[in-house]
């Protein structure tokens, strides 16, 4: 075993620099995230966020740097058994095909079949028991062309927990959802972490990060990054230095809150 | 949910289905040969006309039939897979077009069939290369400019057909419009056709699960353990030499790739497990029953065997799709 593994660091970048032709997004980032720490990546829109987060899925090549998994690099790691360490969640999806929803989740069970592998009662217990995670219980034989985006949204939820990952790369993962459904989503990837996974997510709210979330990465969308504890980091200065907009914290009921000013 | 089971009973009746309609093949025709005779003549106890007529005509041309509509409808399957669109079919690639420029020069020339076979299977390739080359050039793959530059391409090659056609001899005018139709009159040896549908079946299915998540995305597919830059070129080439195969056999059939799928996806869904080898099934069942009409409907005269895909398909496809549509509310 490496040390990074005995360590459970399930994700880590070395001096990571990624960008779009000549824009640079995040210059030099050394990154580890254990199992069970929940990482939030903040940032304006256009900052690099969902760029970032694909190089740290592997879909994408870093200008430069690394990006290991379990201690290893996608490439050496290949398709499949990257597939059984991380799993991501797209901000956007299109269904060009008509399908059930139990099908759709079923898909996430693909890394752990072999080639001529049909799913088992055994995979369909797990991607039933998703999918009540995610309140879709009697959702199961509906046409997913006939989900309304909260739905579709969790079906993707579902689906990657169906995966059972141990890397969640999570991109804007509450999109679309109401409050209540906000809060369970995020509770779900709480349960994960405390389960062992490492969750990294974009999200837009920083009183959920500081709430839901261990650390923060702030994306300035500049090639400056910078990471730290939740608490810490995010407070109104910072925030409105990267929002570049005023913001002013509101403290209620144990949690803080930022609100425009 | 899935199962191997449903699988299986979903294929074991498009078998039946593909048998019966090649039984249709062999009894119908102009000369009358019973069911019992098809029987003797198969088993070769029949040295007779009958037996002849069966085993000579009949059963080569309904074989290569099967085999070029299993081959367009998977092809169609694949494509459809490959773009993420239910309405791409075999020739939106422009792999038909470039068949036809190739078949049309020949007999325009005066060429005989094998020159017309192989002027349109190169013609095919060239069509094929320009595509892939064009959309691929920069090494970034986009499934709308793979699919505009296949529209392109195809369209440049009409244009090249209909300039042919207006220049050719009153004479040659009816072969070329037969061939642009399609015709299995010309197609008697059907191994090379059957070789292809069990080569890109075989091909395919080990990739079914695979293509399953491609339909979800390249993203999602390649998050999900699929090699997806390698799945694509496979799928791509597969599709498109197949195509080249069937068309050079039997002209451009059309429908069968677009439809057929269609039709299978919206009785048994969209696995590609048991959607690929039922459309090689079903496509091959529906060419064989439009051959035997094309040539049986107004005898001794013989229709493009398209013109019947099309009259068959259409009506089939809009009853599905209604019924569909009301399933759903």
């Amino acid at each position: 075993m490496s040390p990074t593994q005995m360590a459970g660091t399930v994700l880590e970048t070395r001096q990571l620099t990624v960008g779009i032709g000549s824009k640079v997004f995040c210059r030099g980032l050394d990154l580890q995230l254990h199992a069970g720490e929940r990482l939030a990546i903040l940032g304006r829109n256009g900052a690099g966020k969902s760029t970032l987060l694909s190089v740290l899925a592997g879909l994408r090549a870093p200008l430069s740097g690394d990006v290991l998994i379990a201690g290893e690099s996608y490439p050496t790691l290949g398709a499949r058994r990257s597939a059984l360490v991380r799993g991501w969640l797209p901000q956007a999806r299109g269904d060009a095909f008509a399908s059930t929803v139990l099908e759709t989740a079923l898909v996430g069970r693909h890394p752990h079949l072999d080639r001529w592998g049909w799913e088992t009662e055994k995979d369909a217990a797990i991607v039933r028991a998703a999918l009540a995670a995610v309140d879709l219980t009697a959702f199961e034989d509906r046409d997913i062309q006939t989900l309304s985006g909260g739905e579709r949204q969790r079906l993707a939820i579902a689906t990657l927990l169906a995966q059972q990952p141990k890397l969640f790369l999570l991109d804007e993962p509450i999109a679309y959802l109401d409050l209540k459904h906000q809060i369970a989503m995020l509770e779900l990837f709480d349960d994960a972490a405390r389960k062992g996974a490492a969750v990294a997510m974009v999200l837009h709210d920083p009183a959920l990060a500081r709430r839901f979330c261990d650390r923060v990465l702030l994306v300035y969308g500049d090639g400056e990054v910078e990471t730290g504890p939740a608490a810490e980091v995010l407070n109104a200065d910072r925030l409105s230095d990267l929002y570049e907009y005023p913001l002013a914290a509101v403290e209620s009921g144990g949690h803080v809150s930022f609100i425009p000013k | 949910m899935p199962t191997r089971r449903r699988a299986l009973l979903i294929l074991a009746a498009l078998a039946g289905l593909a048998v019966v309609s090649l039984a249709l093949a062999l009894v119908a025709g102009s000369v009358k040969v019973g069911f019992a005779d098809v029987v003797a003549a198969l088993l070769g106890r029949d040295d007779g006309v009958a037996g002849e007529i069966v085993r000579n005509l009949r059963l080569p041309r309904a074989l290569a039939g099967f085999a070029c509509g299993g081959v367009l409808a998977i092809a169609g399957a694949l494509l459809q897979v490959l773009l993420r669109n239910p309405l791409a079919d075999p020739y939106v690639l422009g792999v038909s077009g470039g068949a036809s420029v190739g078949a049309i020069l020949a007999i325009l020339l005066g060429a005989g069939v094998l020159g017309i076979n192989v002027a349109s299977f190169i013609g095919a390739l060239a069509a094929m290369v320009v595509v892939f080359g064009l959309a691929h050039g920069d090494g970034s793959w986009t499934q709308t400019r793979l699919l505009l530059t296949g529209v392109i391409v195809a369209s440049g090659c009409g244009a090249l057909v209909a300039l042919m056609l207006a220049v050719a001899p009153d004479d040659k005018l009816r072969g070329m419009v037969f061939w642009l139709m399609g015709d299995l009159s010309q197609a008697t040896n059907p191994l090379l056709g059957l070789a292809v549908l069990a080569l890109v079946v075989g091909a395919a299915l080990p990739f079914a699960r695979e293509l399953n998540l491609l339909t979800r995305g390249a993203d999602i597919a390649q998050t999900l353990g699929v090699q997806v830059a390698l799945l694509r070129r496979g799928v791509y080439l597969a599709a498109s030499i197949a195509t080249a195969a069937a068309v050079t056999q039997a002209g451009s059939i059309g429908f069968v790739g677009l439809i057929v799928p269609h039709l299978v996806r919206l009785a048994v869904g969209n696995d590609q497990r048991v959607l690929l080898p039922a459309s090689a099934l079903a496509g091959g069942s529906l060419l064989v029953v439009a051959d035997t009409l094309a040539r049986t409907l107004v005898a001794p005269q013989q229709l493009p065997v398209g013109v019947l895909t099309a009259l068959i398909g259409v009506p089939v496809f809009l009853f599905l799709l209604t019924r569909d549509a009301k399933a759903r509310h």
